[in-house]
């Protein structure tokens, strides 16, 4: 994709922007560091490269290392893995007591499953409330286009906390869709909606909608639109051409929206809190009510692991596709 | 252009949007209700604001929030803006697949897991080297700045692949030192993008809730924490109160700054073809010289 001239021009005004970063410090400190090697490319790669591997990668590291420790009654309350013993040599403890204590018991895996066909429904619901929204936007006039746009995004520029807080008032017994329906005379008891699944799947749709279309859009807006004329041409009805052309080329946004509403929905953890049932086994409340109730961070960092190690191919999977959509180098 | 039927459109468009925007109505309807039961309606009143002014507790935790998520902005964008860079413009390098990994994997990363993590490496830091001394601001605008630069590195990566180079090239064609084409020319046109970053940095950090419960430390309570720990014991009509006000903020805001990024955008189009025009001119004029 790189245009003749690419990469020298972006290697000439990020040395550029290198030279701006290093005259920032002390000029010396800039001469210093050059002397040591350092290029101004090397210096705008370093420093989000080395703010990332402290504190988005090392961590990772650090969560692996007190899943495989003791649990005991102190502030940080766990065991240290290395061990002087006699000054002399360095013991090394691995105890895969709290792994071991995931599989044993049921309540773990049964937080597993529940999240990941709460997250996969959730997702699914996205998509077809999300798509024909998208399609819908995308075959607008531009003008219009924005508007609606911009409409979609709003309620994602709100609080997303005081959004969820918003369907308790709508979903319980008291609540506006139970008030409405008995005074309509439909029903005579308030239907429970609060406290259920159902709840935890409208908040999840509800918070995660605009993640579902707007890589929807930008997908179907960039569609080449005579290939539907050419469809219509040969013959082919709306709604076959719509599933021939139209669904098969929009896959990429498909697949980048459900990734973007799977993945953190897996762990979500405020939605079950606030609309589901104290019952529900969410894994991502698991990890909350060991770490803050039962302050036992050993388990904690196992659940954590556990569902990292889960959701580590979707990730990569979405980084990817992120990487080519957003114009970085194809391979 | 209007292919297919336009009802199912109209018809998908309203359903969505109408289940987009009745929560929000129904918090700021119920915001001016005079009863306490939030959902019965009561009589029109704006006592539930006064109330949440009088609410110290709430507005300390707004005020932290505040300085928070401006100060999580500001670093966010500096450092999103560099990894940016360095996606669209450096080409492959060693380590490129494990630094584009790490710029967007904290963009779907459930927020337990990344509040856990980050909780430990301010613990283990502490044990090894003594800081952070304890946790508070600090550690929420250092969790903040790692997860939201993620979301500024995206926007800022897509803006400079969609960018037309020419300008920058002309700059350097006409003698330009790169660091000057980056600060005259690419920072202002990717100006918008790094506004659009910062609020959007901005506005996540104002509303974290779990990452800021792992790392906060006791007596540096957000905003979010606050209105959890009131909102799981039930409904209670000054958050509503709250809700408006910020989504009225936030409404103003977004329209205030669209208007005012079209309008940049079109003052931006017309001097770069008028430089381009004018490099144009020279070239010509040195042909015939």
């Amino acid at each position: 994709m790189s245009a003749p001239g690419y990469l020298p021009l972006g290697q000439r005004i990020s040395s550029g922007l290198g030279d701006a970063v290093a005259s920032f410090g002390r000029s010396s400190v800039g001469r210093g560091l050059r002397r040591l090697g350092f290029t101004g490319r090397a210096m705008v790669t370093s420093v989000p490269f080395l703010w990332l591997l402290l504190f988005f990668l090392i961590p990772f590291a650090i969560v692996l290392k007190i899943s495989f420790s003791d649990a005991r009654i102190a502030m940080p309350p766990y065991d240290p893995l290395l061990h002087w013993v006699d000054h002399q040599v360095l013991q090394v403890k691995l105890n895969l007591g709290n792994y071991a204590f995931l599989i044993e018991d049921p309540l773990y895996w049964k937080s597993y499953l529940n999240s990941i066909k709460i997250a996969g429904i959730s997702t699914l619901l996205c998509l077809l409330l999300g798509y024909p929204m998208a399609y819908g936007i995308a075959r607008s006039s531009p003008s219009t286009r924005n508007i609606l746009l911009l409409l979609v995004i709003l309620p994602f520029w709100t609080s997303f906390l005081l959004r969820v807080y918003a369907w308790i008032g709508i979903l319980k017994n008291n609540g506006l869709i139970n008030n409405a329906l008995m005074s309509l005379g439909m029903i005579d008891q308030p239907i429970q909606m609060l406290q259920t699944d159902f709840a935890v799947y409208i908040g999840i749709v509800y918070s995660y909608l605009p993640f579902m279309i707007l890589p929807l859009y930008a997908n179907l807006e960039k569609m080449d639109l005579t290939l539907l004329e050419a469809a219509a041409d040969l013959g082919s009805r709306p709604w076959e051409s719509f599933l021939k052309v139209t669904l098969p080329l929009s896959m990429p946004g498909i697949i980048a929206g459900c990734l973007l509403v799977f993945i953190p929905a897996v762990g979500e953890f405020v939605i079950p809190a606030l609309l589901g049932d104290p019952g529900t086994l969410m894994i991502g409340k698991v990890l909350w009510t060991e770490f803050f109730n039962n302050r036992d961070w050993p388990v904690a960092s196992a659940v954590a692991i556990a569902l990292l190690l889960f959701l580590v191919i979707p990730i990569m999977y979405f980084q990817r596709a992120q990487d080519v959509e957003a114009g970085g180098v194809h391979r | 252009m209007t292919h297919g039927r336009p009802w199912f459109r109209i018809g998908a468009l309203a359903l969505g949007f109408a289940f987009l925007y009745i929560p929000i109505i129904s918090l700021v309807v119920y915001s001016f209700n005079a009863s306490r039961l939030v959902t019965v309606w009561g009589g029109f009143s704006t006592k539930w604001y006064g109330e949440l002014l009088r609410n110290q507790q709430i507005l300390d935790a707004a005020w932290l929030s505040l300085k928070v998520a401006a100060i999580t902005a500001t670093i966010a964008v500096a450092l999103g803006t560099l990894a940016g860079m360095v996606l669209a413009r450096f080409g492959p390098f060693k380590g490129r697949t494990l630094f584009s990994g790490m710029t967007t994997a904290p963009l779907v990363m459930p927020e337990v897991i990344t509040g856990l993590s980050l909780l430990l490496l301010f613990v283990t830091m502490e044990q090894l080297i003594g800081w952070p001394a304890g946790r508070g601001a600090t550690t929420i605008i250092i969790a903040h700045i790692t997860f939201t630069m993620a979301f500024v590195t995206v926007i800022v990566q897509s803006r400079l692949s969609q960018m037309d180079e020419s300008l920058e090239e002309a700059a350097l064609d006409l003698g330009a030192k790169p660091a000057k084409v980056f600060f005259l020319i690419t920072l202002p046109i990717i100006f918008p993008a790094l506004l659009s970053g910062w609020l959007l940095a901005f506005t996540l950090s104002l509303d974290d809730l779990v990452i800021a419960s792992f790392v906060a430390g006791p007596g540096s309570s957000t905003l979010p924490m606050v209105v959890f720990s009131k909102v799981r014991l039930g409904v209670s009509p000054d958050i509503n109160a709250l809700a408006t006000i910020l989504i009225a903020v936030v409404a103003v805001g977004v329209v205030f700054a669209g208007f005012w990024m079209t309008r940049q955008q079109k003052i931006q189009e017309r001097d770069a073809q008028m430089a381009l025009a004018a490099n144009q001119q020279m070239i010509e004029s040195m042909k015939k010289g």
